[in-house]
């Protein structure tokens, strides 16, 4: 066995049992110092467990875990003066101030107290949070409470950084600085561990270790993965007509394993050793080509797992196609939002038509939220006024809200109802009775395959059943504009697939669906995408079109990511002083 | 040897989690709600609005005979400080007053007083109905009704002076006000709020928000987590008492025969086993609703009905008198009447403090092997 | 309206499932209240029995013979100390060993036989208020025993110059007044929590927000949450008064149909108060202990523990705007004074008035909240 390095890893056949499950069976791997290591895999495959774990948290049942040389169980002590580690929700307390937060683990810690401030100072300013030094931690946008996060995680200058999952939640913006923090770490010889449910995030790791059902599916550089693609991944360039639909009839062909939009392209992963005699008459169809692209983690990731899911949404079939008196689905004019002092909303003014997908982006605390809870009638606006399918929400509030379904970001269910029961509710709310609803429940149970699950509690279901549930239950009464905030944060590539699958079959039956999102390859999905930064409005056109506008020069080749920054950036320079 | 313990004890990061939860009680009003707002509203409305000591209860007097000896004895009874006399011709007028509560009883005066007092010693002169849906004033009016009989009669010289008097005294609290009593039995109730109620809600708090997670991968060890937790609930709950001691004495006129040092060190000893229960509970239940409940029926309850604060321990059924004995404010409240309003009667102050401290150790001891440092319940 | 009566019926349906479905919630509605219903009522007596006494007995003569063997013989005393010296008796006083002390000086007997009247001096712990008030009353009586004896040399049985008929309770049994006040402090706590934790929780979770921008309307919101903690409260009460009735041997001799519809009122009284505790908080913690700071001084000044009429004027105007303490009167005139109808209206239309005016602010309160 190889010697594990000082300020590494070593996992040698963790087993960890729960009541339920079998959380991870026999995982053997190492992580080595000075670089970055990426945990993935589906949800629900024991990437928090092996987190808690390796920080000394939980005990294997079997197997033992070294972490810089100690071992978790017997030294547990040693344990926790060598590792920093960062909680899924992150443990700060948002009743004390970024400052306080941060004097707590450096005492925990023991720093000799003339140490303390140094460290304070270089990690305010590693973190860009100095300016923000007396704000309370629960006052911040989650992007700075994840950099809070990771100043407390990094506080006693530990040889070992476990980090779960904290890129959620947080813009481009945010996200891009947390890397370039965690760059800078380990460029100083520390062993990083990232887990994640983004694999974008994962491809830029040294290694990787990809976690399934509590099993080790890969473990290597993601380079390695992503070879195995080699020749498979293909991109439709400006197609003809509605890419989504083309996107749809490429997923149901057999030879198509896995795709997505991707601006005004899509992007498709055949199956090992298909016959693309179809694919290219497919292409050919849409007036487009098959061009052979780089493979990415993402597509490798996919496939590994089995392949992404088919492209009919049944759901979407059975819907009759929505057709609206007005085209213009979800209006806004002059929508203003005070609390207090601040304005949280400005002076945002735009019209979605029907049977548009509409993004609503925007890094944390830009006023994404209010603006959405305006629209959807949550929020009454300050001044200005906001219409759904024509209605005012001020005065025909529940004629309004009959017509639009919303899906909240934390899948709001009830826990202690069970899925039928959670269904029925969700029926009765919007007024269908008799056989009319029962009709309406036996589709959503059939399509989103709940059939065994009816008589479960929610809390006990997976994270991607959770979300088809919260589906279900927004659908019920077919409404024409669907809202869903943040409705992939933390899911899955897989679980993220099928639900976008079901929302292109909405959207082809003419339903109009307002999204906000961070994670920009869901904005390449969408038709529209308004950018919003401190409460205004920056711009508001195509994917292509922002990315066309954020390049430097014409033939530029933006990631939506990359635009998403300029953008921003462009919109602090125009706000300096003259 | 248990690894866990293999680490020395810190006094940094002990003051570092005691300052972290200091800074938390003083930002989050429900906490000073209840630590100060509620012990006041409790203090006033234990000196006001409860009082056992009756006065002015309202009562009829049916004067069915109008001689000068019942014209005077009807006088005897509106004279009474003790009742608040509604004067009526006929019993059918009294009897509907009593059943609507207007009236908690009422003396006849029979028309054929005058010949009842003939006799001697004279038997049964008056009649005294009692409303007995509240027992306790339904005594309070014969008792007080029939010895201002007595009293008129032995004025009167109709009866002789009784051959066996008492002369009582009460001690401690010679007027016999039960605002004297009941305020420092109030205290051990705001204690053990303190004590139970707010400590079960905060470390259940932070099981609940997550940050417990991120404690326990620091270095700080369960005792230094633990102690720092307890230390400013402790602090906290020493202010309340001498916040509430100096109102009882000040504003509500309570005399401190001990001395305040006693008292402090009292308090002290009572949190012991008040936090530790507290802590006991949030350990278990790392819930809030759950922990809240089981303080409010393990923790506020016994130390209202038990702790012989309003009702006589002795007179309860034998296994409610042994359940008392887990009660620690059943040792806290005889000990702070004792304070207050007798002095420092240290043979009655050891054992109750023995006992606290026993139930304090036992209850820490339990905490301490119900928290491991790790995840696994 | 179709559609309104299908959204209300499938609140009130979840409702009653997020309260019902779960084993352990059930447990929690019904078994603490019966739990503490049986606690409660063997534990709040304030009846006096088992009382120790010291005795420094300095006389022998025949009066001090007859006296001790009278308090000997008491069932109300478990134990009488005697002691030598003043030193001791002061000893058991301060410790609480005895609840009083009772000093029979060497002259007593002496003095009953000349005609003087003995005095015995009585020493009680002013700690216990209440106690030692009783006991001092059960001593009054014994003395008066033992001067009847006397008096009449050898026949028994006091010269009571009262007679004194206790209605409604004759034995003045404690239980028949505790029990049934009991099921109304303890059905207004259950109503409280059922409602002032519903708003709170969902808030807490996030389905507060699907609720509201479903087509359901603030006023609807409140009548399905209102009607759970209506039955939840009903049917608690309903058996907390059969266990009154058919365990405790309370008698109950009003009108149950009456004594019903007084408790709805109550119970929407309540409900209305708890909705306004929910509307201020925005986590369980803070409804949890709004609930307790409602509550603790609510049954202190509802009539329960002492007479209203004892207190300070400005404490008797608030306790008007206490349902419990209107409540309380039609309690325990059902069970025990056969209370006449027109009673039960004069004490019923202000709890009327107050749910009125509670459910009205309540629905303010929220739809204000909610916008």
């Amino acid at each position: 066995m190889a010697e594990s390095q000082p300020g590494g890893i070593e996992l040698q056949g963790v087993v960890k049992r729960f009541p339920q499950v079998t959380a991870l069976d026999g995982i053997s791997a190492t992580i080595r110092a000075g670089q970055l290591t990426g945990l993935v895999g589906p949800d629900g495959a024991g990437k928090t467990t092996l987190m808690r774990l390796m920080a000394g948290l939980l005990r294997p049942d079997a197997g033992h875990i070294t972490v810089a040389g100690a071992d978790t169980v017997q030294q547990q002590h040693l344990i926790a003066t060598g590792v920093g580690y960062m909680p899924q929700r992150f443990g700060l307390y948002e009743d004390l101030s970024v400052l306080e937060n941060l004097s707590l683990y450096a005492q925990l810690r023991q720093l000799p107290a003339a140490e303390q401030k140094r460290t304070w100072e270089r990690l305010l300013e590693f973190t860009r949070l100095a300016p923000f030094s007396k704000r309370l931690a629960g006052k911040l946008s989650g992007g700075m409470k994840q950099k809070l996060g990771l100043a407390c995680a990094l506080m006693g200058r530990p040889q070992v950084l476990l980090l779960d999952e904290p890129s959620v939640g947080v813009d481009p913006v945010s996200r891009q600085e947390l890397w370039r923090m965690v760059g800078e770490l380990t460029d100083s010889g520390m062993a990083v561990v990232w887990s994640t449910a983004y694999l974008d995030e994962a491809e830029q790791c040294r290694h990787v270790l990809l976690l399934n059902q509590g099993q080790l599916a890969f473990d290597g550089p993601p380079g390695a993965l992503t070879g195995r693609l080699q020749g498979r991944s293909f991109r439709l360039p400006n197609p003809r007509g509605d890419r989504r639909h083309l996107l749809q009839r490429a997923l149901d062909l057999p030879a198509v394993s896995d795709g997505v939009i991707q601006g005004h392209a899509v992007r498709l992963v055949a199956e090992a050793d298909a016959d693309l005699q179809p694919l290219q008459v497919l292409a050919a169809s849409a007036g487009s080509q098959l061009e052979a692209v780089a493979p990415r983690f993402e597509d490798a990731f996919v496939s590994l797992l089995g392949g992404g899911p088919g492209g009919t949404s049944v759901i979407a079939e059975l819907m009759e196609p929505v057709s609206l008196e007005s085209d213009i689905a979800v209006a806004c004019s002059n929508l203003t939002r005070r609390f207090g002092d601040f304005v949280a909303t400005d002076d945002v003014s735009f019209e979605v038509r029907q049977g548009e997908i509409f993004g609503l982006l925007g890094p944390n605390g830009a006023g994404k939220s209010t603006t959405f809870k305006m629209l959807c009638g949550l929020l009454k606006p300050s001044t200005g006024q906001a219409q759904v399918v024509g209605l005012d929400l001020a005065r025909a509030a529940s004629e309004a809200k009959n017509r639009l379904g919303y899906m909240a970001q934390k899948f709001s269910l009830y826990g202690l109802l069970s899925v039928r029961q959670n269904l029925e509710f969700a029926a009765g709310v919007y007024g269908l009775t008799g056989a009319c609803k029962q009709q309406r429940i036996d589709e959503m149970v059939d399509v989103f395959e709940l059939r065994p699950l009816l008589d479960s509690a929610p809390d006990d279901l997976s994270l991607g059943y959770k979300q088809r549930l919260a589906l279900a239950c927004s659908l019920m009464h077919r409404p024409p504009v669907l809202f869903l905030d943040e409705p992939t944060s933390g899911v899955d590539p897989i679980t993220r697939r099928e639900f976008w699958t079901h929302i292109n079959g909405l959207v082809r039956k003419g339903v109009t669906v307002m999204v906000t999102t961070h994670f920009m390859d869901e904005a390449e999905y969408c038709d529209r995408v308004a950018l919003m930064y401190r409460s205004r409005l920056i711009a508001l056109d195509t994917p292509d079109g922002l990315k066309r506008e954020a390049a430097h020069h014409g033939d530029e080749e933006l990631t939506m990511e990359e635009a998403f920054i300029r953008l921003i950036e462009r919109a602090d320079l125009s706000e300096l002083p003259v | 040897m248990n690894p866990h313990m293999s680490q020395r004890f810190s006094m940094q990061r002990l003051l570092a989690i005691t300052r972290k939860e200091t800074l938390q009680v003083f930002r989050d009003p429900s906490t000073l709600l209840v630590a100060f707002v509620l012990p006041l509203v409790l203090l006033l409305l234990f000196a006001y609005a409860v009082s056992l000591d009756t006065r002015n209860v309202r009562i009829g007097v049916v004067l069915e005979s109008d001689t000068e000896a019942a014209q005077s004895l009807a006088a005897a009874f509106a004279g009474s400080r003790y009742f608040a006399v509604t004067p009526t011709r006929d019993r059918r007028e009294a009897a509907p007053l009593l059943t609507a509560g207007k009236l908690r009883g009422y003396v006849v005066i029979p028309q054929d007083f005058d010949r009842r007092l003939q006799q001697f010693p004279p038997q049964s002169v008056v009649q005294v109905i009692t409303d007995g849906t509240q027992p306790n004033t339904a005594t309070f009016v014969a008792n007080y009704a029939r010895g201002t009989v007595q009293q008129w009669l032995q004025d009167r010289g109709v009866m002789p002076t009784q051959p066996v008097a008492l002369q009582q005294r009460f001690w401690f609290n010679p007027e016999m006000e039960t605002r004297r009593a009941l305020v420092p039995g109030a205290l051990a109730i705001i204690m053990t709020m303190i004590g139970t109620l707010l400590t079960a809600l905060v470390v259940a708090r932070e099981w609940e928000r997550g940050t417990m997670e991120g404690l326990f991968a620091t270095p700080a060890t369960p005792l230094e987590i633990l102690t720092g937790k307890l230390v400013p609930y402790f602090v906290l709950g020493l202010l309340a008492t001498a916040l509430t001691t100096a109102m009882a004495v000040w504003v509500f006129g309570i005399p401190l025969r001990g001395s305040v040092f006693t008292l402090l060190f009292l308090s002290a000893v009572f949190l012991l086993p008040a936090l530790g229960q507290g802590l006991l509970i949030s350990t278990l239940a790392r819930n809030q609703f759950i922990a809240s409940q089981v303080a409010l029926l393990a923790g506020f309850l016994p130390a209202f009905l038990l702790s012989g604060f309003l009702f006589e321990i002795s007179s309860m059924p034998l296994p409610l008198q042994l359940l008392t004995h887990l009660v620690p404010a059943r040792y806290f409240n005889s000990a702070l009447q004792t304070v207050f309003l007798a002095g420092d009667v240290w043979p009655l102050l050891w054992p109750a403090i023995g006992a606290m401290f026993l139930l304090g150790v036992i209850l820490m001891a339990l905490v301490a092997r119900n928290t491991r440092k790790s995840l696994e319940r | 309206m179709g559609a309104r009566y299908t959204r209300i019926r499938a609140q009130v349906v979840k409702e009653m499932l997020s309260i019902l479905r779960d084993p352990k919630s059930r447990f929690i509605l019904l078994g603490p209240p019966l739990m503490q219903l049986f606690i409660f009522s063997f534990a709040m007596t304030l009846e006096v029995s088992n009382i120790d006494v010291a005795l420094l007995n300095r006389d022998s003569g025949a009066a001090s013979v007859e006296f001790i063997q009278q308090l000997e013989a008491s069932d109300l005393v478990r134990r009488t100390h005697r002691v030598a010296n003043e030193k001791e008796l002061a000893r058991l006083v301060d410790t609480q060993q005895v609840i009083a002390g009772i000093v029979i000086a060497d002259n007593f007997s002496a003095r009953v036989a000349s005609g003087e009247g003995g005095e015995l001096q009585v020493i009680l712990d002013g700690r216990k208020a209440n106690t030692s008030q009783i006991t001092l009353g059960y001593l009054q009586t014994i003395a008066g025993n033992v001067s009847a004896t006397i008096q009449s040399h050898g026949s028994r049985g006091a010269s009571d110059p009262a007679t004194v008929r206790h209605w409604f309770n004759p034995n003045l049994t404690y239980r028949w007044f505790v029990v049934p006040s009991l099921t109304g402090i303890l059905v207004m706590l259950m109503a409280l929590m059922v409602t002032a934790l519903s708003i709170a929780r969902e808030r807490e979770l996030g389905t507060f927000d699907q609720l509201l921008v479903s087509p359901c309307t603030p006023t609807e919101i409140i009548i399905a949450k209102t009607i759970p903690a209506f039955l939840v409260g009903l049917v608690l009460g309903c058996v907390m008064m059969a266990a009154a009735i058919f365990l405790f041997g309370v008698p109950f001799t009003g009108s149950l149909w009456l004594l019903l519809v007084c408790m709805m009122l109550f119970i929407l009284s309540v409900v209305g108060i708890g909705l306004m505790i929910s509307s201020v908080c925005s986590t369980q913690q803070q409804a949890i202990l709004g609930i307790f700071a409602i509550v603790v001084p609510v049954v202190i000044m509802s009539g329960f523990a002492t007479p209203i009429e004892n207190m300070p004027r400005v404490l008797q105007w608030i306790a008007e705007a206490i349902p419990l303490k209107h409540f309380l009167i039609i309690l325990q005139g059902s069970f025990l004074k056969s209370l006449p109808p027109q009673q039960v209206f004069a004490n019923a239309w202000p709890l009327a008035v107050i749910a009125l005016v509670t459910l009205t602010l309540a629905t303010r309160m929220v739809r204000s909240k909610l916008q």
